[in-house]
């Protein structure tokens, strides 16, 4: 019920689905709200975010910084172009890996489902090329190690 | 696939732009000449470098040589893909419990 599903529309599109035990309002805030983000959206075991910036308005900055206190860290700029609470958010962000990476286009939607939420996420995606270059970049700069590790949890 | 050589290979906006022509599918070196305007030793010396960094292949069809993309070169372009999937399930699991620790405290309030 609650696992998650991912797929790729086209060559450019990749839509997340994901049930949540809680009413919309409560995922909504959780991806609106830093102190409830710095809980959870860290990524692989061992990172932290120490910084949360969330304006949660049109037009409002976006900036996470994840650390594991060993390597260089990496952060993730965006900004909000919507925000309908506590059903849609579309946002834009990059990953600054330092080099930015092309602007991602997200929209999210949060849907009452069976006393639960069913939260689908709308992810436009660069094309093939572009993605080659971001991978190439973040192994230029250190990522391979990460990379390896999330291989061993595949 | 030597990643080195990939990346090197990468780092050319022509390259680039050839293997996203032959994501769609493969192509002789004089369908890859024409959009890119370029000349066919030109694109052939391109597809060199990308066959010898191991992102794509020849095969042999009577006089000509269709190039595609390598396997490992799609598997390397969607990798990230896999990696989006393992962080946001993680992710994921972490905002169960959130939510969940959220929920026995607005019960507590009550």
């Amino acid at each position: 019920m609650s696992k998650m599903t991912l797929k790729s529309e086209g060559d450019k599109h990749v839509v997340v689905t994901r049930h949540f035990n809680a009413v919309p309002e409560a995922v909504y805030r959780a991806h609106t709200e830093p102190e409830i983000i710095q809980k959870w959206m860290l990524g692989p075991a061992g990172w932290t975010m120490p910084a949360c910036i969330n304006e949660a308005r049109p037009g409002g900055k976006i900036r996470y910084e994840w650390s594991n206190g060993k390597s260089k860290g990496f952060y993730l700029t965006g900004e909000f172009l919507e925000l309908h609470p506590y059903s849609r958010i579309v946002h834009v962000e990059r990953m600054h890996l330092p080099d930015p990476t092309p602007d991602n286009h997200i929209e999210t939607k949060f849907e009452p489902d069976s006393g639960g939420t069913l939260m689908t996420m709308r992810m436009t995606l660069p094309d093939a090329q572009t993605r080659a270059a971001m991978l190439s970049t973040g192994m230029e700069h250190g990522m391979e190690e990460c990379y390896q590790r999330l291989d061993g949890m595949l | 696939m030597n990643l080195d050589t990939a990346f090197a290979a990468l780092a050319d906006p022509t390259r680039r732009a050839i293997l996203a022509r032959l994501a769609k599918g493969e192509a002789t070196v004089m369908e890859l000449a024409e959009p890119f305007e370029m000349t066919q030793p030109a694109v052939s010396q391109h597809l060199k470098v990308l066959e010898d960094a191991g992102l794509i292949t020849r095969r042999v069809d009577g006089t000509k040589r269709p190039r595609r993309l390598a396997k490992a070169g799609i598997e390397a372009m969607d990798q990230w893909l896999a990696m989006l999937r393992t962080a946001l399930e993680k992710n994921y699991d972490r905002l169960d419990q959130v939510l969940a620790a959220m929920e026995h405290k607005k019960g507590e309030a009550k």
